[in-house]
């Protein structure tokens, strides 16, 4: 790619989405959020056509629905996937799901139903939505679109609604090999937790962006992957791409003020 | 047999302290006639068990709801439900905050008349260690493993909005997803129907009657009510009223912001409701959510 090539910070974000689906075989990609949606969507229009999706709504598509209003374009559907079979493929785990809790702590559980103390919180959030479910059951990434120490808290989430590696919190005899946390997408980077006894490690760094400058906007230590990169641009064709699935340039409106791929020195 | 009695009629069988369940999901295909109807009401001291939309939010402000069963509350498109965040934040409330798919499962055990069904969700999470009434069970085959058994949610009424029904509790549900509705009404040991048509008797092709999703003999009553998902959705019918919502929402940060509320959309009835919403014909016209 020519060093010239013009990419946001959200089609930057959108590609390192898309990586996370890589290799999955035939499961649900179920991308919530317009930086989610697009990274499974783009994901399954390249490297990982075998990838199932749905219209966001209760039907299975062959063919990633572009967001917004479609103007001339009827969805063709391949299938039907109603909440009800949500759940019963979720608890048959096969689906890998992105979505954005508002807080991850260092053992990869999450929080997305209230912050300060339960029983009279600051702020009242969803409520635990599917995370508990979908996080004991099959392959979770999250995406974080603001990388600070109130997502990524220093101590547990205030409520853990989804599991993570936190071994305290597991009862002697309960599964633990059904579940998964493979990659966090945030505006500064992405993580994984591959370290050791599944430590939470920067893999990538988005391009201009330090790793201590991650460090410092995270409430617990970091480690760096063993093979950390900077994030790989989009190339023409995966712009090309995301262009056809946002028509409407939704992803502009995804990150605050929209900036670029490459941070002006 | 004639089902048909009006929303009057529905909310006056209940008694404080029930457990009302409402069918829908979210924003969507709520039965807010007959929501509207219990807000009118003296009632209190409910528990209230749902897929929580503005339903939720409406019966937390009008002081209705003792406890909550629920694994979120939102109005989707708004993603904070505005008036369940108040009560939540006050510390109003009564919790039994679920995993969606735990919630489903109480309900189909509760329809199954079983006391518990056994999950992985839920384990390992705040879920279990808020609820200390929800217990685990070791599986007595070999592999020994523990999971959670998911008590049922036994409902004493249960409320739902469908597209069609007939005056003996037949139902259809035309829109892609009919969400929960069935479990809910198995679960309950009332359930109360409210339509945006009714027939006297359904006589349908079989392509149709696979609308139907749920038998009628779970059906107590019929309200006629048209357009009673508003401001949520009615899919195929119609889509949720997103200047209503927003309207709502903007309620919640003004002064007396719910009793003018209630004073404008609920205090005048239906056919008041309807004037104040643009009538009938807007309403019946608004377009379905794309996603």
């Amino acid at each position: 790619m020519p060093a010239t090539c013009d990419f946001t910070l959200a089609e930057l974000m959108i590609v390192a989405a898309a990586e996370a689906w890589r290799g999955n075989g035939e499961v649900i990609a179920s991308g919530l959020g317009v930086i989610p949606r697009l990274g499974a969507s783009l994901a399954k229009l390249s490297h990982s056509p075998e990838l199932l999706m749905t219209d966001s709504e209760a039907f299975l598509v062959e063919e990633p629905l572009p967001l917004g209003p479609r103007g001339e374009h009827v969805a063709r559907y391949s299938g039907y996937m109603s909440f009800e079979r949500v759940f019963e493929c979720v608890w048959g785990g096969r689906r890998h799901a992105m979505i954005g809790p508002t807080q991850i702590d260092r053992w990869g559980q999450t929080n997305l139903s209230c912050v300060g103390d339960y029983h009279k919180p600051k702020t009242a959030i969803l409520g635990v939505r599917g995370l508990p479910g979908n996080s004991i059951n099959h392959i979770n990434s999250f995406f974080v679109p603001s990388h600070n120490t109130r997502v990524f808290v220093s101590g547990e989430v205030d409520m853990v609604s989804g599991v993570g590696f936190k071994a305290e919190r597991w009862p002697e005899g309960v599964r633990r090999d059904l579940m998964d946390i493979r990659q966090v997408i945030t505006d500064l980077c992405t993580l994984d937790f591959d370290g050791p006894q599944r430590a939470v490690q920067v893999r990538t760094l988005h391009p201009g962006v330090s790793f201590d400058e991650v460090q410092d906007k995270t409430g617990f230590p970091l480690l760096t992957s063993a093979h950390l990169r900077e994030t790989a641009h989009p190339t023409a064709e995966q712009l090309a791409l995301i262009r056809r699935l946002d028509p409407h340039d939704l992803r502009a409106a995804a990150i605050k003020g929209n900036p670029p791929g490459i941070r002006a020195a | 047999m004639n089902k048909q009695l009006t929303a009057a009629d529905a909310v006056a069988q209940l008694r404080d302290g029930m457990t009302i369940g409402f069918g829908g999901w979210g924003p969507r295909r709520k039965p807010m006639a007959l929501v509207r109807e219990i807000l009118r009401s003296p009632l209190k001291d409910l528990t209230v068990v749902a897929y929580g939309g503005p339903e939720v939010g409406m019966l937390c402000a009008a002081g209705k709801v003792r406890k909550l069963v629920f694994g979120f509350a939102t109005l989707d498109a708004i993603p904070l439900e505005p008036y369940y965040r108040k009560a939540r934040e006050a510390g109003e409330l009564e919790l039994m905050e679920l995993d969606e798919g735990m919630f489903q499962w109480g309900l189909r055990a509760a329809g199954m008349r079983l006391p518990f069904l056994p999950t992985r969700c839920g384990l390992a999470t705040d879920v279990t260690r808020l609820n200390p009434s929800l217990k685990t069970v070791r599986s007595p085959y070999d592999d020994g493993e523990v999971l959670l058994a998911m008590p049922a949610l036994n409902l004493d009424v249960a409320f739902l909005h469908v597209n069609v029904a007939d005056r003996l509790g037949n139902c259809l549900v035309t829109g892609p997803d009919p969400y929960f509705d069935h479990l809910f009404a198995r679960a309950a040991t009332q359930c109360f129907v409210s339509c945006e048509r009714l027939e006297e008797r359904l006589e349908l092709d079989a392509e149709q009657a696979r609308f139907n999703t749920f038998e009628r003999y779970l059906v107590s009553g019929v309200v006629h009510a048209p357009l009673g998902a508003h401001p949520t959705s009615c899919p195929s019918d119609y889509g949720w009223d997103l200047e209503h919502l927003k309207h709502y929402v903007a309620s919640s940060q003004q002064e007396n912001g719910w009793d003018t509320y209630v004073q404008t959309y609920v205090a005048g009835g239906e056919q008041a409701y309807q004037t104040h919403n643009g009538g009938a014909v807007r309403m019946g016209a608004l377009p379905l959510p794309v996603f």
